[in-house]
């Protein structure tokens, strides 16, 4: 299984976890894994099907937005991160 | 401070971004870490991801935690936007604005103070608090550093 990195803000998903595992073959597989044991956590991360631009998540150090998105391969042995985007604007 | 201030200036008229570290659990803010802002923009600000996921384990290896996360305004006030609140998602970070525009003002000079304020920004609600200027973190530099490895 993956290891997914989980930041503070989703830790009440996790029961406080920083690190929790998921199987699955793609991100969106693993994200799907991950809410059938952490129940809310893919509507903090996917809307209609697409990663929330908030959201950057990196399998081993590849930000998945340049990697095939959501289809973007996950090994048994890669690590998953999830970071929330640190940004803003005067607007 | 003077460094998020240095750096606010320094950057403007983009907006300059950044955090400052320290142990988790403490609420000390010891190791001041300045950020590109990879939107470069005098209205946006967002740290480059790939930046982000090296500024994320660096401080996971040291128990370090966003104590603040800071970014400057350039022609608006010292106060977090919809745009900042929306994108807040570190509950217990503190969220520093320095506003730059008075440098727009090239008649009152560049002695002109910078606004500094401190918010929290959770769950979309914005919490100013007051911002208590203490000497002693200035040390932060050193940090875990000057503790001799077990080599």
């Amino acid at each position: 299984m993956a290891t997914v990195s989980i930041p503070t803000i989703l830790r009440t998903h996790t029961g406080g976890e920083k690190a929790v595992e998921a199987s699955g073959g793609t991100v969106a597989a693993v994200i799907d894994d991950l809410e059938s044991r952490h129940s809310g956590i893919k509507g903090r991360l996917i809307t209609d099907g697409s990663l929330h631009r908030f959201v950057n998540i990196y399998v081993d150090d590849e930000d998945v937005r340049f990697a095939g998105g959501l289809e973007a391969p996950v090994k048994d042995t890669s690590t998953v991160t999830i970071l929330p985007a640190v940004a803003g604007g005067m607007r | 401070m003077d460094e998020i201030v240095a750096h606010s200036r320094r950057d403007h008229p983009d907006e300059a971004c950044g955090v400052v570290a320290g142990p988790e659990g403490s609420d000390r803010p010891e190791r001041f870490i300045p950020m590109l802002n990879a939107a470069r923009s005098p209205t946006f600000y967002e740290f480059d991801s790939g930046d982000l996921l090296r500024l994320y384990r660096d401080m996971d290896s040291r128990d370090e935690v966003p104590v603040v996360i800071y970014h400057s305004h350039t022609a608006t006030e010292a106060y977090p936007s919809r745009t900042d609140i929306s994108y807040a998602s570190e509950p217990d970070a503190h969220y520093v604005l320095v506003s730059t525009r008075s440098q727009n003002d090239e008649a009152s000079g560049p002695g002109n103070e910078a606004e500094f304020r401190s918010y929290r920004i959770v769950d979309g609600v914005v919490t100013e608090e007051q911002v208590e200027v203490v000497e002693t973190y200035m040390f932060a530099h050193t940090g875990a550093d000057d503790v001799p490895d077990n080599a």
